[in-house]
């Protein structure tokens, strides 16, 4: 009898609670929570669940190669420095090695640029590896583990394996130094050398004030249905076409050039932001590696992207859903893409642009100063929180030795 | 922007990797004409020549064949045959067998290398995924204004004064797909000087819209001074149908030669009681060269389209009325319809004002206590210029779209000459006469529209 009583009233709490939310969803934009394979994790909050030690490496690694060109801080590959100056000031941060979960060495192997503002790869694995040396020999904490419990942040082109050419950089591997340490990198293809298992994704580096300037009101119709800017054959390296994006984006071309529906060219337009918000579907195809910074800005101006790049990994992908959030589109179906865009039933594409209006999504796509709680920082923080506690083998038994230290090519041993 | 220093950048870094130079492809030094020099460049030219016939650069593919050094074999492998499935490719295939099929179990599918373009066999739009796509941007943008748009749409009640001429089909179905477009309810009550006809009728009905046609029994008279009294009274007539019947929504007035936007709708559904709007004038001078002086002309075309309107001050709340300025046009006016001297508004129109129904309405308790009950008002026997008149207090007026700032219809009056001949509905062939009568107005008239709506698009682009 009083079981009975119990569940009645369990009952109607539930029923109350159901209701309010209801009412919460119903009130203001319509959003919809975001739940990846991790589960609801993109509010989790780091602080209290891992603890970081920053090596204090000489400012020949970092502050001096950021003097001699300030241009790092502004382009698709500032997340390293970013992530070095949050973590300095971050809560999670401990002085005390002793009691550190995960150790971050603070090397910023993409700031050496070209004229033209883009990084050469050539010396990188020169500085991670005198960098190594540096941390090896002033510490103890790399030998015990031999970096089981590091983490380095490597947002180029193919990740760790410093080189911008894929053929190359396939060639190269990652570096063997790092080969038991965690990656944090924006490349990610399913069983590609350069991808680790255990690495954790992040999305390139977009300057999140000047994409907020550009915002228009929500209530402008969104009437563009397609909408790309960007090369179709890379004129300088590959005029044939085939080799640059793997012929995709050259065949996006050939094939919707004349379509009234999709909105491509290679102009430069002032209002490249503006029309993002206009547009319902967004392409982001691979170019010369996987990913690109469009993913990001379709993520913000609430534009469903069109992930063109096969077996690819999205930033956080444990975190996020993104089949539910983006269209994935093989690379041997572009030229049937009308077709697959517009056989997405309505209520599908609805589904996916509450979740994109979702702010946590957009929070965690962004590399904000200073940092917001929701934002990239801490969704990489929370995802070397998830692969705590570590695994055995992570800590080595006294005197064993897995890493050689003369692997890889020659070029790679000089010092730096 | 980052796309071209990156294309750039790359251009400078990557120009020695994919130029480079299978000994085939070398160029030979102009001057050496050593036999192996000799040698060389013949096979060259003949490799060329195989090139031009199979329509790609087999080069790489001898290479591969010949010299597989590398232990990768992903990053010589070209693509496989399932290309071809029910796809054509363009010459810029380069295919080859590929002599490892089966790939191990932890290399990527994906290959790197040169790609073939894929391209449909019929690379255009296809009309019906054209179709389906709009159906969807409706669809994406009805969910829009239901997040973003306004809450609890009310309905709409336009009033229109029209009478049959030869302009009337013009203008009529301009305003008619104005109001098509409207995203919300709408009633579209129509008063017809000289009774209700079925050419106006006819055209009415192929709006697909809920119209109310009624008729007064005056014809439009052809003075525009009485012209306006007449419209004024038409509207009252229909002040009263949305008195008797009920209606409710938001009452506004769209005179058949108006232009409204869309803004303007949107903008409508704000409004409490009673708002104004400013609207510009086109008030047009045409024959100017010969009727005005130079001073007075340049005066008149420099200065920005007169707007009718309700004027603030900065911190948003009404002030006064910016109201036609008729000086300029001292004596120059039309003064009957079909006259080719410009046509000026009155000081205030009725198109700019908007009410909430419930103003006219009988009961006093839905309405607040400002305003004067219609019968009164026109039972005095006078008519009314502007719907000012209704209220005892004018300072109670709205002002909308940004307080006046933003202007959201054009008025404008155009007219034929009031004894033109003019169709109901052209026929080719038999009534030939007919075709030469309208031939016969004048290319003034014609001109006299270029000139408006040369004007219209100068002042939106100005004004927008």
């Amino acid at each position: 009898m009083k079981d009975w009583r119990w569940a009645f009233v369990g009952f109607l709490y539930f029923a109350l609670a159901l209701r309010i939310g209801a009412v919460e969803l119903g009130r203001g934009q319509q959003t919809e929570r975001i739940s990846g394979s991790a589960g609801d994790v993109l509010e989790d909050d780091p602080v209290g669940r891992l603890k970081v030690f920053v090596y204090e490496l000489p400012s020949k690694y970092n502050k001096k190669i950021l003097q001699k060109d300030p241009r790092c801080l502004i382009h698709m590959f500032a997340a390293e420095i970013f992530m070095h100056r949050f973590l300095l000031s971050s809560p999670v941060r401990t002085l005390n090695p002793e009691e550190a979960d995960w150790f971050y060495t603070p090397v910023y192997t993409t700031c050496d640029l070209t004229p033209n503002g883009l990084p050469l790869p050539f010396k990188s694995p020169r500085m991670m590896r005198s960098a190594i040396q540096l941390i090896s020999s002033n510490w103890p904490y790399w030998n015990r583990t031999e970096g089981g419990d590091h983490f380095f942040i490597v947002p180029h082109d193919f990740g760790a394996c410093f080189h911008y050419q894929e053929e190359k950089a396939i060639e190269r591997g990652i570096l063997h130094l790092l080969q038991r340490a965690t990656l944090v990198q924006t490349f990610g293809q399913k069983n590609h050398v350069c991808l680790k298992d255990g690495s954790i994704t992040i999305p390139p580096y977009a300057p999140p004030q000047k994409m907020q300037a550009h915002l228009i009101p929500p209530d402008t119709p969104r009437s563009i249905f397609v909408y790309f800017r960007g090369l179709f054959y890379d004129v300088g390296n590959d005029p044939e076409g085939g080799y640059y994006a793997r012929g995709a984006r050259a065949s996006v071309w050939e094939n919707f050039k004349d379509n009234p529906l999709f909105d491509i060219s290679t102009e430069h337009p002032t209002t490249y932001y503006e029309d993002m918000q206009r547009a319902i579907f967004c392409l982001c195809p691979l170019g010369w590696a996987p990913w690109s910074p469009r993913l990001v800005e379709a993520v913000i101006f609430g534009c469903i992207p069109v992930i063109i790049a096969d077996d690819i990994v999205l930033p956080f992908a444990d975190a996020i859903p993104w089949e539910e959030i983006g269209v994935y589109v093989d690379e041997k179906d572009v030229p049937k893409l009308d077709n697959i865009l517009t056989s997405i039933p309505p209520e599908v594409i609805l589904r996916k642009q509450r979740l994109l209006a979702n702010p946590s999504m957009k929070q965690a796509m962004l590399f904000p100063q200073p940092a917001q709680p929701g934002d990239a920082f801490h969704q990489i923080l929370n995802g070397l929180a998830r692969k705590l506690p570590h695994n055995k083998n992570v800590h080595l038994k006294s005197g064993e030795k897995i890493l050689n230290w003369t692997a890889g090519p020659v070029g790679d041993l000089k010092p730096w | 922007m980052k796309l071209s220093a990156l294309q750039q950048g790359y251009i400078n870094r990557r120009s020695n990797s994919f130029r480079g130079a299978p000994p085939l492809d070398a160029s030979v030094d102009g001057g050496a004409k050593s036999p192996a020099a000799v040698f060389w460049l013949v096979l060259h030219g003949f490799c060329c020549l195989i090139s031009l016939v199979l329509g790609f650069r087999f080069s790489r593919l001898v290479f591969f064949l010949l010299f597989s050094t590398n232990l990768y074999s992903t990053s010589q492998q070209r693509t496989t045959t399932d290309l071809s499935d029910a796809l054509t490719l363009q010459n810029k295939m380069s295919s080859s067998s590929s002599p490892n099929p089966q790939l191990p179990p932890n290399r990527t599918r994906v290959v790197v290398g040169r790609h073939g373009i894929l391209i449909r066999p019929w690379p255009h739009p296809d009309p019906a995924e054209v179709m389906k796509a709009h159906r969807i941007i409706e669809r994406v943008q009805r969910e829009q204004r239901l997040q973003y748009g306004v809450k609890n749409p009310r309905t709409m009640i336009a009033i229109t004064p029209t009478y049959v001429r030869t302009f009337q089909t013009l203008h009529l179905t301009g305003v008619m797909h104005s109001l098509m477009n409207v995203p919300y309810d709408l009633v579209w009550i129509v008063v017809e000087a000289g009774g209700t006809t079925n050419e106006t009728a006819s055209l009415l009905a192929k709006s697909g819209l809920q119209v109310i046609h009624i008729g007064i029994e005056e014809k439009m008279p052809i003075s525009w001074e009485n012209r306006h009294r007449i419209e004024a009274r038409m509207r009252l007539q229909a002040l009263r149908v949305v008195r008797e019947e009920k209606l409710d929504g938001i009452v506004m007035f769209a005179d058949d030669s108006n232009m409204h936007s869309m803004e303007l709708f949107d903008e409508i559904q704000k409004v409490k009681w009673i708002g104004a709007v400013s609207v510009g004038i086109l008030a047009h001078l045409s024959d100017s060269d010969k009727e005005l002086s130079v001073v007075q002309k340049e005066d008149v075309e420099n200065s920005p389209m007169p707007v009718q309107g309700p004027a603030c001050n900065s911190s948003d709340k009404l002030v006064g009325w910016h109201t036609f300025n008729s000086l300029p046009y001292q004596g120059k006016s039309a003064n009957y319809i079909g006259d080719r001297a410009v046509v000026l508004p009155r000081k205030l129109e009725w198109a700019g004002f908007v009410l909430n129904s419930r103003l006219v309405w009988k009961e006093a308790e839905v309405k607040p206590g400002w305003v004067k009950d219609l019968d009164i008002v026109v039972g005095e026997g006078e008519d009314i210029e502007t719907p000012l008149s209704l209220l005892k207090d004018p300072s109670v007026v709205e002002p909308l779209g940004s307080c006046g700032r933003k202007v959201l219809l054009w008025w404008l009056r155009v007219e034929a000459r009031a004894d033109s001949k003019f169709p109901a509905r052209l026929v080719i062939g038999s009534h030939s006469y007919y075709v030469s009568t309208v031939a016969s107005y004048s290319e003034d008239m014609l001109l006299k529209l270029i000139h408006i709506t040369y004007d219209i698009y100068k002042v939106t682009n100005d004004v927008i």
